[in-house]
């Protein structure tokens, strides 16, 4: 019987792996369509303007897009365990501010940084407590964390803030060259690194496993012994610190604190993770492919940019138009799994 | 005895929203003596009090479709986006028109705002009945586009108009008191007889409740979910068009802006829960007019304005804190329940 | 006796809920290498039991010893520390991730070494998930493909597969067959059985009698959240088991049963059924089902649970969708697509769980009365307040429903008076066919016999009425016909006259007719 098993294995197994690779790039398919979208918007790009095609072009989408990316892959850990964090605008805006003051009072830049990430985090680690906890829905406890946070900025100052501080404008001015006169900022790599980290967490850790665990089913990742409760709020600290960061990253871009500063950009963070082919139903999903979201958000920002007779608001209606095909493609494939 | 019937009155789920408003309106007295006075002048009717209902109307319109799109356990974050289009589209409309400062024209714009809440609300249902998208996700869509459509209809620009008769919406008077008050009130009526006179109230609630049940029981609640996101997107416009016709112009940009997250914060301050179910429009509007107050009484304690949104954020947590299931555990009895139980034994305890 | 020290050890358990003692001193034994089943009638206490033992619940007293060790599990983690491992009927893996992250997950192997904390080994996890896989001879499924691309059959295997890789003494099987067709449960068995023999201590519960005696061999039965006792599957006949877990032996059973409460209707073969089902079935549910109610006919459900009762009246409601055959209503054949369609053919449908699938549980008794009525008129065409008062009050007082206040809310009235309300609530509709799926479940005495003397009245009248219940006694009192449903299928039908409860069961264990 044995003997018989073996031959029949390959030619079968051979046809299973087939299959399985098949599925496997299906479970791909909604980054593979972003990135599909994305390099198709270059290309219309580069074909209606010649200066289009260019590897700065390509490297400023990172560059003013550096705060976006962090803030994307701290949703993208909230949004793949089902959550949401509305908060997250706002402490970039709290972040920007805290860090704008205290430069102004001649503190340290290190002890600033330190200080605007222990705050972020700290507020994160809160809201997924009492999500945790008291059983009160992400999106009310996140909205209130925004209001709290966008309070604060009031709170500190209604005025903008200029940054003077060494450091600071040293990192707005600083570039990084590359090879062929192309150059990128250091905020790029830090922004690259973090990435980089949360891949590392989210598919080569027990904590990032069990944050799709969570996301598929929290029932059954309780039930096989998960650590749901520490994870889900780690998840939500760890979305806090995102924000912390993407506010120093956003203040050595615009060199400023300003109350009003970052406002929606919590719509755009999600829009980012969307569409980057992340189920807002939670356990699937890419942290690269945020960020390609958030390439397609900047490179329809460049295209309109280059354009000139289309006006911004084109932006948001295309933003919107882009989270409805992906929500679509996504109930789609949600049918065709079920 | 006595005690008892305190009791069943705090018991009553408007009890808590109401003494907040007292509360909150008796501190506003304390500081500033004639804060609850009303005055008449040129046969207008002013005062604080005219104010923070002036001033609410908005939030309180677009809570009331709110309350309904919750009910059902939905929700509708376009709201804001809305409130931007209904703004741009009507004043986009007054500001081409061949005549326009007259009446006609201002009523025609009226109805130009209306018609298209009726498109983006039957857009909403249509994703969330038929398509079976969560609300949450498929507002956020028209959440994000909206006010780019808002922008392109006014182009950018701020639209002013000069039409008294569309300026009367917002900022007119009638029988002594705002028009705005009247108009919210009006909808405030008829969303209760809507709701009431016909068995609608009955069957948001009761899919809201328990939707399989409902099923079972014969409802369609494909067509009870379209109806509740048009209706929020009709309020909706009637709040932009009245906020555009305070300022007799549409901004596409600010209008309206975080608008949704009020009007959600009102529903659930006022007693209805995120959960859906039975929902309460009274209450709603002690919601709204909390909110409203909280607004004012930061002014009146001479306390910074900036700190506003600290102190929303404040009451909406304790808020949500004592509406919590297991929070109202851990702060009344320490008794030993079982976990899985106490999901459903407080609930009714406590709501009861 | 037994000299071997069994692997868990439960004795007087207790566990009570608010209002309910759900296990009252249950004793528990499970040896190493055997396959042990846990039977008994619904809120019996298995899935307490169960519970407990997997820490989902704590045991308000009693002790479990696992493997010579005194243990008070709080979580599902400590229990699977201790070795035992659960697979759920509603498979508990996780549909998004892969075979091998659902079986390996929390677990993964860790570069940097025995106490590595570094990053997950994903080569390890492989060959450790091929390895495992193919001692349950799942080779051919692909470590690296989607939990939910499997069919349910296979996730129960992966199910095990998880559990086999903690190398876990104790495996507890609820309800894994429910949805497997007869080659799947037999692949199940083959893996159970060598498990078994590499001495894993195996805990079975079904609800299907055949797979207990063909995989057991010992079998504990539970009733009411007590013990009723131990058997060895051989020595326990199928019979008497079912009248433990029923709780009455033979002659009380036979004394009982004082015969029929009514005139029976005569088999009227010329007569046009109300509703006719002509090999209605659905994959994954119940099959070719061959079934006819005439006007003024009961005809009752009988089989354990689990056979499949529930399942034909909801095809019949069409609250589920039937894949094969199809429904005649008065001869005609009719598509019904959902309950709408269904209601809209005079078919009303009482389901067994009446707080999931009943009671609008904060709405008054006057508005759970009126809404099937209200629903097919449409949210428009209230219907009017003085129509409503007058439903009300008659219903209150004709099904004597307490308290007689029309605005209480349902969810404060006792289960009997739920159950009258939601009878009610289709009465007012006028069905020509009525679906009574355990109406008398968890209600009192008093409103049991009310319930089943309105059944006899309403079939007197012309309705056709189908009646399920657990209770064989209460079946054979109102029904004209009792079908015999079994594993899935209709196994016979019989005129209800002068049958006792006996032949139901010699009929229902008898395995194949």
């Amino acid at each position: 019987m044995s003997a018989l098993s073996t031959l029949a294995k390959p030619s079968t197994r051979k046809a299973t792996q087939a299959r399985t690779r098949l599925r496997a790039s299906a479970r791909y398919a909604p980054t593979l369509a972003t990135v599909g979208l994305f390099l198709a918007m270059f290309a219309v790009g580069s074909g209606l303007y010649p200066s289009f095609l260019s590897g700065q072009v390509f490297l400023n989408l990172f560059i003013d897009n550096t705060f976006l990316i962090v803030l994307a892959v701290g949703m993208t850990f909230v949004i793949l365990t089902g959550g949401i964090d509305l908060s997250v605008g706002a402490v970039v805006a709290l972040s920007m501010m805290v860090a704008a003051t205290l430069l102004q009072q001649g503190w340290n830049p290190a002890a600033v940084i330190v200080l605007v990430l222990v705050i972020g985090s700290g507020l994160g680690f809160l809201m997924g407590l009492v999500i945790q906890y008291f059983d009160i829905q992400p999106f009310i406890v996140t909205l209130a964390g925004m209001f709290l946070a966008r309070g604060l900025c009031y709170v500190i100052s209604l005025e903008s803030i200029p940054v003077t501080e060494g450091f600071f404008t040293g990192m707005a001015q600083a570039q990084i060259p590359l090879p062929g006169e192309l150059f990128i900022s250091p905020g790029v790599v830090l922004a690259l690194l973090i990435v980089a980290a949360a891949f590392f967490v989210l598919h080569h850790t027990r904590f990032g496993r069990t944050v799709y665990a969570i996301g598929g089913n929290e029932h059954s990742a309780m039930l096989m012994g998960l650590p749901v409760k520490g994870t889900k709020i780690l998840v939500y600290a760890l979305s806090g610190l995102c924000s912390a960061i993407a506010g120093i990253l956003f203040s050595f871009y615009s060199l400023s604190g300003y109350s009003l500063a970052a406002q929606g950009m919590e719509l755009d963070a999600i829009a980012a993770v969307v569409i980057g082919g992340t189920l807002l139903t939670g356990g699937t999903g890419y942290v690269l492919g945020s960020v390609v979201g958030v390439l397609v958000l900047g490179i329809v920002q460049t295209f309109i940019a280059y354009d000139g007779t289309l006006s911004s608001w084109w932006t948001k209606i295309v933003i919107g138009g882009l989270l409805l095909v992906f929500i679509l493609l996504q109930r789609l494939f949600a049918r065709k799994t079920a | 005895m006595k005690s008892n019937a305190v009791k069943d009155l705090l018991k009553h789920r408007l009890a808590w929203p109401v003494l907040a408003l007292a509360a909150l309106l008796l501190l506003n007295q304390i500081f500033r003596p004639d804060f609850l006075a009303l005055r008449m002048q040129d046969g207008h009717l002013y005062g604080s009090l005219i104010d923070i209902m002036r001033n609410g109307a908005p939030t309180i319109l677009i809570a009331l479709g709110m309350t309904l799109v919750i009910a059902t356990r939905g929700i509708d974050l376009s709201v804001g986006a809305v409130v931007a289009i209904a703004g741009a589209a009507s004043c986009a409309y007054i500001a081409a028109s061949p005549e326009p400062a007259s009446p006609s024209t201002a009523a025609v714009a009226v109805l130009v705002a209306v018609a298209a809440a009726l498109l983006l609300g039957a857009w909403n249902g249509f994703l969330v009945s038929t398509i079976g998208v969560q609300p949450i996700i498929a507002t956020l869509v028209l959440m994000t586009a909206g006010r780019g459509i808002a922008q392109l209809i006014t182009g950018g620009q701020i639209i002013s108009v000069s039409n008294d008769h569309y300026k009367a919406i917002g900022a007119g008077y009638l029988f002594t008191l705002p028009v705005s008050i009247l108009v919210t009130a009006a909808v405030f009526v008829a969303t209760a007889v809507l709701t009431r006179r016909t068995a609608l109230g009955t069957l948001i609630e009761a899919v809201g409740i328990n939707p399989v049940a409902s099923r079972l029981a014969g409802l369609r609640s494909r067509n009870i979910i379209w109806i509740v996101y048009v209706f929020s997107a009709v309020c909706a416009a009637i709040a932009g068009l009245m906020i555009s016709s305070n300022v007799t112009a549409a901004d596409a940009n600010n209008a309206g802006l975080y608008i949704e997250m009020d009007a959600i914060l009102a529903v659930v301050i006022g007693g209805t829960s995120l959960a859906g179910g039975r929902y309460t429009l009274v209450g709603t509007v002690v919601g709204a007019f909390i909110i409203q107050t909280l607004t004012t009484t930061v002014y009146t304690l001479g306390i910074p304005p900036e700190v506003t949104l600290v102190f929303k954020a404040l009451v909406v947590i304790i808020v949500c804190l004592l509406q919590a299931p297991k929070a109202r555990k851990l702060l009344g009895s320490f008794r030993p329940a079982r976990q899985v139980v106490v999901k459903e034994t407080p609930k009714e305890k406590v709501a009861a | 006796m037994n000299e071997i020290v069994p692997v868990v050890e439960m004795t007087g358990i207790a566990i009570g809920f608010p209002g309910v003692k759900a296990l009252d001193g249950v004793d528990f034994r499970l040896f190493q290498g055997e396959v042990h089943a846990l039977m008994g009638e619904n809120g019996a206490g298995k899935s307490t039991l169960i519970k407990a033992l997997t820490g989902v619940y704590t045991i308000d007293s009693g002790t479990i010893t696992v493997l010579g060790e005194r243990k008070s599990f709080t979580t599902p983690a400590e229990s699977q520390a201790a070795g035992i491992s659960t697979v759920y009927q509603e498979v508990n893996l996780c549909p998004n991730l892969t075979v091998e992250e659902n079986i390996m997950l929390g677990r993964e192997p860790r570069r940097g070494g025995k106490t590595g904390r570094g990053s997950i080994d994903w080569k390890a996890v492989r060959s450790r998930t091929r390895e495992v896989l193919a001692g349950l001879h799942l080779d051919h499924v692909e470590p690296n493909s989607l939990l939910a691309s499997h069919s349910i059959a296979v996730q129960q295997l992966i199910a095990i597969a998880r559990s086999v890789e903690i190398n876990a003494k104790v495996l507890i099987l609820d309800e894994p067959t429910s949805s497997l067709d007869a080659e799947e449960v037999a692949q199940l068995f083959r893996v159970i059985r060598e498990l078994r023999d590499k001495g894993v201590a195996i805990l079975f519960v079904s609800h299907f009698l055949e797979q207990v005696y063909e995989i057991s061999d010992r079998m504990t039965v539970l009733r009411n959240g007590k013990l009723v006792g131990e058997y060895m599957t051989r020595e326990l006949s199928r019979m008497s088991l079912i009248s433990k877990m029923i709780g009455k032996d033979m002659e009380a059973l036979a004394e009982l049963d004082n015969g029929p409460a009514k005139e029976r209707t005569a088999a009227d073969a010329s007569a046009m059924p109300f509703i006719e089902a002509v090999g209605l079935g659905r994959k994954g549910s119940v099959s070719g089902i061959d079934l006819a109610i005439n006007p003024g006919e009961v005809v009752g459900l009988a089989g354990l649970l689990g056979a499949g009762r529930t399942e034909i009246a909801r095809l019949f409601f069409g609250a589920d969708k039937a894949d094969e055959g199809h429904l005649k209503v008065k001869g005609i054949q009719e598509k019904i697509r959902s309950p709408r369609t269904a209601i809209d053919k005079r078919i009303a449908f009482c389901s067994e769980d009446r707080k999931q699938e009943g009671l609008i549980g904060d709405l008054s008794v006057r508005d759970n009365l009126i809404l099937a009525m209200q629903a097919s008129k449409g949210w428009m065409r209230r219907v009017p307040r003085r129509v409503q008062d007058e439903l009300v009050t008659e219903y209150i007082e004709a099904l004597d429903i307490r308290p007689a206040n029309p605005d209480a809310l349902i969810k404060n009235l006792s289960g009997g008076n739920q159950q009258k309300v939601l009878l009610a609530r289709w009465l007012v509709t006028e069905p020509g066919l009525l679906i009574l799926d355990e109406p008398t479940r968890g209600i009192d005495i008093g409103a049991k016999t009310q319930i089943q003397k309105l059944v006899n009245q309403l079939a007197a009248k012309g309705m056709s009425i189908l009646f399920i219940s657990s209770e064989l006694e209460e079946v054979l009192r109102v029904s004209d016909r009792i079908a015999i449903i079994k594993d899935r299928e209709k196994l016979a039908e019989i005129h209800n006259n002068g049958v006792s409860v006996e032949d139901v069961m010699s009929v229902i264990a008898g395995g194949t007719q």
